[in-house]
């Protein structure tokens, strides 16, 4: 009942929604980057939306299932194999004993996700089992995945009926995720302090393209841009942030707070990225620009409901056709 | 044969059982588990008392200003209206952060609109919520500050930026020592690193801006001064503050159940110890 890591990716650790409760002590929630991924990845392997998948970056892990497993892979399209043969993503997998996972090419966006049918048997820090990894606590031993690492899983699954012998399977279903991916622009509402900036700069931040640095990470995404400026120098008193928030950085450069974010902050806020696209931001890799357009919070929670309502509907059918497809012992649904 | 899962067509839960390939007898699955007294009804609209502001930090959060300066008075204010929100939450409350001026409620917009299909946005009823219980906490005082005294080293090779800010202010390092721990000193927040406590006033004489470019590895338990505030690292870490001593305590123990040495509104105060005593006390 496990995975075997034969050859550790960038940066594979695991993540739930994330650790909330926690933020007056300074722990800031973490959690998936993508978290429609996330859900998504959980919904195909029949999942509680909640559940603990591994996030990996691209190169990711080579990884061999020492069991069968029932998976999915979501999020970023990393051109993924299994003993050599193409996999799609968005789709369950039922992999036998012995074979081999392993990601080719970068096709498209920054971070992939896998579920296990039934969940990795992870130990929870504070309530989840994201992986802090200034703590070293949460996911697996606190940190990012090793060559050689073991992960166990929760539960055995039977799959024999649907494997027929064969050494994989994917099954005839797909998530659509189409409507969790429709955005050109990265929306934004206003900050704080957007009123503080110049209109100049009021214009160039919702006109101007900004590059996402080559040292941006889980914490934080730096952007390469026209600088902005405010229309006086403002004393700023530390606050709470939260992931997306956008600050001004004293260079006139742009920073946005990722999943791994500080609590608090003392830098002014222009403009803070609604969760819904958090999640367009997530699949953004480094040297790609991106553009920001003005919207209002009630647009903003609209799209964050209709993800909601997407993904609901998505665990439902999960939940009434794939569950008896694999209970339906010879597969033939 | 392939079957695609169609689901953006679907407008709600109603609409979708009525599709004939879902099941209608199906229940939708609870994502979010719900208190029972699940049932709000809109609050009246209050005004808001002086000084108080209230604006959105993104569409999950949102950010109450009580005062526009550091002061104990108002971090006072921050600190009752922070445990009355902890003894009186409302469902979709996930996080309370309180720092100087501010307490910032972060909730799950999924969960407030479920519960008042009616509202127009959660950050609406999350504010008219705020507003209708600003009254009632105001009269809630602050529980009792704990007061913690700390063991600090001032030994020079645990505190590399000692001698440069005595010389600074025209201070022996002796009295850089007395200075910085015969003030008590207030937890205003704990944030940059899970643990990490800022606390202030320093003595004005002993306040110094950051370090102009963050030494790569600050070692845990190190003690610094920023401004007027000073605090302690609970990692090895990059960092600016004038590292002028270290602790002993472990002040992040991810082990523990309650892994942070510090919560805001402490009171602390700093004793000095030998580097001997220091190596006799560090916590492995």
């Amino acid at each position: 009942m496990s995975i075997r890591i034969i050859k550790a990716g960038l940066a594979d650790a695991f993540y739930d929604k994330g650790r909330y409760g926690y933020q007056h002590l300074g722990i800031n929630p973490g959690g998936a980057m993508h978290v429609a991924a996330l859900q998504t990845a959980n919904a195909l392997v029949c999942n509680p939306p909640n559940e603990a998948v591994l996030e990996m970056h691209f190169p990711a892990a080579n990884i061999l299932f020492n069991q069968p497993a029932l998976i999915a892979l979501t999020g970023a399209d990393f051109t993924a194999t299994i003993n050599q043969q193409p996999i799609p993503i968005n789709t369950p997998i039922a992999v036998g004993k012995g074979v081999e996972l392993k990601c080719t090419k970068p096709l498209s966006g920054a971070r992939t996700y896998l579920s296990v049918s039934g969940g990795f048997a992870l130990t929870p820090w504070l309530n989840s089992c994201s992986t802090n990894l200034v703590c070293h606590a949460g996911g697996f031993n606190g940190r990012t995945l090793q060559t050689g690492d073991v992960v166990n899983f929760k539960s055995p699954i039977n799959l024999s009926p649907i494997l027929t012998q064969k050494p994989f399977r994917i099954l005839p279903f797909r998530a659509s995720v189409h409507q969790l991916h429709h955005y050109q622009n990265i929306h934004i509402l206003p900050g704080n302090h957007y009123p503080s900036l110049t209109q100049q700069s009021q214009q160039n931040l919702l006109s101007q393209t900004f590059t996402i640095a080559a040292n941006s990470n889980r914490m934080g995404y730096r952007l390469h841009g026209t600088q902005l400026s405010l229309q006086h120098p403002t004393n700023i008193i530390s606050s709470a942030v939260t992931k997306g928030t956008i600050q001004l950085l004293p260079s006139g450069q742009l920073i946005i707070l990722m999943a791994d974010h500080q609590t608090t902050g003392g830098y002014p806020v222009v403009g803070h990225v609604p969760s819904a696209f958090a999640d367009t931001l997530a699949q953004c890799r480094p040297t790609q620009s991106i553009q920001f357009a003005l919207t209002d919070f009630a647009s903003a929670e609209a799209a964050l409901i209709s993800r909601h309502l997407h993904l609901l509907q998505l665990q439902n059918a999960c939940t009434f056709r794939i569950k008896p497809f694999l209970t339906n012992a010879n597969g033939r649904s | 044969m392939k079957y695609t899962l169609i689901l953006s067509s679907f407008r709600n839960l109603h609409l979708a059982c009525c599709k004939k390939q879902v099941n209608p007898s199906f229940k939708p699955v609870a994502t979010n588990p719900l208190p029972p007294q699940n049932l709000h009804l809109p609050p009246k609209n209050h005004p808001l008392p002086n000084q108080v502001t209230i604006h959105p930090t993104n569409d999950h959060a949102l950010t109450i200003q009580l005062g526009d300066t550091i002061n104990l008075i108002t971090h006072q204010k921050v600190l009752s209206l922070f445990q009355y929100l902890q003894q009186h939450p409302f469902a979709g409350l996930i996080d309370i952060i309180p720092a100087y001026n501010t307490l910032t409620v972060v909730y799950d917009p999924i969960i407030i609109k479920h519960l008042n299909s009616e509202l127009q946005t959660a950050a609406h009823w999350v504010e008219t919520h705020i507003k209708s219980i600003l009254p009632n906490f105001s009269q809630q005082a602050a529980a009792a500050a704990r007061q913690l005294k700390v063991p600090v080293c001032y030994h020079p090779s645990l505190a590399p930026d000692i001698e440069a800010l005595a010389q600074q202010h025209n201070l022996t390092i002796r009295e850089v020592i007395h200075l910085h721990t015969t003030t008590t000193y207030n937890v205003y927040m704990l944030g940059f690193l899970p643990g990490f406590p800022y606390m202030a006033s320093v003595h004005e004489r002993l306040a110094t801006p950051r370090k102009p470019s963050p030494r790569k590895n600050v070692p845990a338990g190190s003690v610094g001064i920023a401004g007027n505030q000073t605090g302690i690292y609970p990692f090895a870490s990059p960092g600016g503050w004038q590292i002028i001593g270290q602790t002993p305590l472990t002040i992040f123990d991810a082990a523990k159940q309650d892994p942070a040495f510090f919560q805001p509104g402490d009171s602390v105060q700093f004793y000095a110890i030998t580097i001997d005593e220091f190596h006799q006390t560090r916590q492995p």
